[in-house]
């Protein structure tokens, strides 16, 4: 017999003491893949020989991301009975000078700190609680990221993980739990923004024996990495989630999907699922109830319209990732023919919270249609790129300005291109009235999507980014039905030749003028590929005329470009 | 080579659940690339015919038919990048290396592969050198690392 929630706990709390969380000081290194990228396996080496050297006895282990990418290797420091102190831009070459100092010495090393978790122990320290970028975030699927020992299920256990899904399998029906997300509003976060309990109903009402819960890590939209980030940073809670999903809709297995080659989100992902069979969180009898289910990370191939939610069910079933015509809905035909649902990894991550305090809780955050927060990722022209999980109804002007710090050099902000490259441009003047909302974003012809804004600053050009974005629509297009294979080219081809200085007087109208056909496509990577250069020419008409008439580049961008000879235009179009 | 390929396959043969997909994620994960032997095996393996295979491996940009290079230089294109410079990094490397994105030298050192996104965009622009991954990479460094490459073996993970 499995053991219980009980037992499990107490067993974590056991082994958190052993792990001296109290008696000893404990050190962290951040090691998502935005600290790896920034050196953090080669600091994490360094802690270990260091502490070793000095004859250090402290707890060392790695977390995920805690959001603040641009500083970038983390070391959080907590020294017993004391706050948790960040160090910033950790190098190699530091490490002996921090463990002897903030570690176990006298000098906390303000000069590195980039601030404490709590009340400062030394005034030169601030306090994170008051940075803008952290007081404006309400934290709730990512809540134990940057915290929590990705790699130790019972970390996570001893921090009340699974509590939510003990308080589903012994004191609520699987009805019950769909209706407090139904309650919670929780709308997709992989671009759809559907309603989630809506989708959960259907599956519910399909026939078994044999169901699945797919989650969706694909994560192809350029300028998005929360999933990725969650997946490395805690992605118990993304499986809590998945299960939870799989209880309330009676699914028997669920399938995390993510694309080859990124490791550390698919070793993390495993690990988790392999520890959780081994407590007895996953298989026959869950935690000793009635419920049993399976789970598996699955890879997919290097293709962004596999996270579509049709081409990825082909992808697993190990076929060329192109969409299959709907309907049939996943719920009724999904997953080597039986009912599916599918969501976004975000997505799965809000439930333990909603199960656990309930979906009226969650609904109190947000705005009216969107609600609870969204996990924005900050990069570009921007001083202070990140993931930051923000409440709906933000203004975008607090996202940029106040979390992320503007542009850099005091530049002014020009646009936002936000939703990924299906997704629209949105220009400063309109930033100023649209708050952060699904269907605020949505009317201005941009999206929020899946939570990706890329901010271009008065040295970006619209054209270039643009013709980046039309570039990876026309390689990434699955080939499946014409109006997209051709039209996603020829968009390419127009906005290329706009860029190199070769435009045409009608060009903008022919490429717009494709929209109606493209319309007829079968999934939306068509069907929404018109986005980027509407939403360019609605709001930077000028910009682009001037490259057109002018064979001029406001910006100075495309004329750089243009002798440099840049690679990025030699494989455009000829990938497969 | 031809061990090896036997190896994965008896290999792929205990898991519970292969697809074409897994099958040739699988090889090249341990040989780096897909060689001509490899499809029918994965055939046999699935019992499916060689076109099924072949029509999985030319469509994923993943996969490649000639072994890569001793070192593998990918480098993010995507829109982040590209605002924080990576077209100057590539063009960088292009120019060290003595090829374009994506292609290999004659001499076997080097493949350059263009990544759509790693996953790092608030670090652009984002380079990953032998499967290391790192950021905030301007075109003085590319030269650096690639004559560093130059020196040492190949190395893969
Ligand atoms: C071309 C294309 C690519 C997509 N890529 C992703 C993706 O990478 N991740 C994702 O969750 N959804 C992606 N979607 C949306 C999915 O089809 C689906 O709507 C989503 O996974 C549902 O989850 P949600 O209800 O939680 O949003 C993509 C859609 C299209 C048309
Ligand atoms: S719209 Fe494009 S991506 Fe979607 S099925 Fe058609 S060709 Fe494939
Ligand atoms: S755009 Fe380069 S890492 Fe995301």
């Amino acid at each position: 017999m499995p053991s219980t929630y009980d037992e499990l706990k107490r067993r974590a709390l056991a082994e958190a003491q052993v792990a001296g969380l109290g008696g000893r000081p404990v050190i962290t290194v951040g090691m998502g893949i935005c600290g790896v990228s920034a050196g953090a396996r080669e600091v994490y080496a360094a802690l270990q020989d260091e502490l070793k050297k000095q004859g250090v006895d402290a707890v060392l282990h790695p977390v995920g991301c805690v959001g603040f990418c641009y500083a970038e290797t983390l070391v959080d420091i907590a020294r017993p009975g004391q706050p948790r102190i960040s160090y910033k831009n950790i190098t190699p070459e530091r490490v002996p000078e921090l463990v002897r100092d903030a570690v176990t010495g006298a000098n906390l090393r303000s000069d590195l700190a980039l601030g404490a978790w709590g009340a400062s122990p030394s005034p030169a320290i601030p306090n994170i609680h008051e940075f803008p970028e952290w007081k404006h975030q309400v934290r709730i699927a990512t809540r134990n990221c940057g915290v929590v020992d990705p790699e130790n299920t019972l970390d996570y256990i001893a921090r009340g993980g699974y509590a939510a899904l003990n308080k589903a399998l012994f004191d609520m029906k699987p009805d019950q739990v769909i209706d407090e997300v139904i309650k919670s509003n929780l709308r997709g976060r992989g671009g759809a923004a559907f309603p989630t309990g809506q989708k959960w109903k259907f599956l519910a009402g399909s026939p078994g024996p044999v169901k699945y819960i797919l989650c969706n890590g694909e994560e192809g939209d350029a300028g998005a990495f929360n999933d990725k980030a969650l997946l490395e940073s805690d992605p118990n809670t993304v499986l809590e989630g998945i299960i939870l999903a799989g209880y309330a809709t009676r699914a028997t297995k669920g399938y995390i999907f993510i694309r080859c080659e990124h490791w550390l989100p698919i070793q993390r992902a495993r690990r988790a699922i392999k520890q959780a069979y081994d407590l007895g969180i996953l298989g026959k009898n869950i935690m000793g109830s009635e419920f049993s289910f399976d789970a598996a990370v699955a890879q997919t191939g290097e293709s962004y319209v596999s996270g579509e939610e049709t081409a990825l069910m082909e992808a697993i079933e190990g076929r060329r990732a192109m969409p299959r015509p709907r309907p049939p809905f996943p719920a009724a035909v999904g997953l080597w023919g039986k009912p599916s649902n599918i969501n976004n990894v975000k997505t799965y991550s809000y439930v333990p919270e909603i199960v656990a305090r309930g979906g009226a809780w969650y609904a109190s955050v947000g705005s009216e249609r969107s609600k609870g927060t969204g996990l924005v990722c900050l990069s570009g022209d921007i001083r202070k790129p990140g993931l930051y999980e923000l409440p709906f109804g933000l203004p975008l002007t607090a996202v940029i300005r106040d979390v992320g710090g503007g542009c850099p050099d005091g530049k002014k902000v020009k646009f936002l291109q936000t939703g990924g490259p299906l997704g629209g441009f949105l220009p400063a003047s309109l930033m100023e009235k649209t708050p952060m909302d699904f269907d605020a974003m949505n009317a201005t012809g941009a999206m929020f999507g899946s939570g990706g804004i890329i901010v271009g600053s008065e040295d970006a050009c619209v054209v270039d980014v643009t013709r980046v974005l039309t570039e990876f629509n026309a390689d990434e297009s699955c080939g499946k039905c014409f109006p997209c294979r051709l039209g996603t080219h020829h968009i390419n081809q127009i906005m290329s030749r706009i860029a190199e200085g070769k435009g045409r007087p009608q060009d903008m109208q022919t490429a717009l003028g494709l929209a109606p056909s493209l319309a007829a496509s079968l999934c939306a990577h068509g069907q929404l590929a018109t986005n980027p250069i509407r939403t360019a020419y609605q709001y930077f008409k000028d910009e682009i005329e001037a490259h057109i008439k002018e064979r001029r580049c406001p910006a100075g961008r495309c004329a750089a470009m243009r002798s440099h000879g840049s690679g990025a235009l030699a494989g455009a179009g000829n990938k497969r | 080579m031809a061990t090896a390929l036997a190896d994965v396959i008896a290999a792929l043969k205990k898991e519970s659940e292969v697809t074409v997909l897994s099958a040739l994620i699988e090889v090249q994960e341990q040989l780096h690339y897909l060689p001509p032997e490899s499809i029918p095996a994965v055939a046999e393996l699935t019992g499916l015919s060689v076109n099924d295979v072949y029509t999985v491996a030319t469509f994923y940009t993943h996969f490649r038919f000639s072994p890569p290079g001793e070192h593998v230089v990918e480098a993010c294109w995507g829109p982040s990048c590209h605002l924080r410079g990576a077209s100057e990094v590539m063009a960088a490397i292009e120019k060290a290396v003595g090829a374009t994105f994506d292609s290999d030298t004659p001499d076997g050192k080097f493949t350059l592969r263009r990544l759509s996104c790693a996953g790092a965009c608030g670090h652009g622009p984002v380079v990953v050198l032998d499967h290391k991954m790192r950021g905030n990479i301007g075109p003085a460094d590319v030269t650096a690392f690639v004559e560093q490459a130059r020196k040492s073996g190949g190395e893969h993970h």
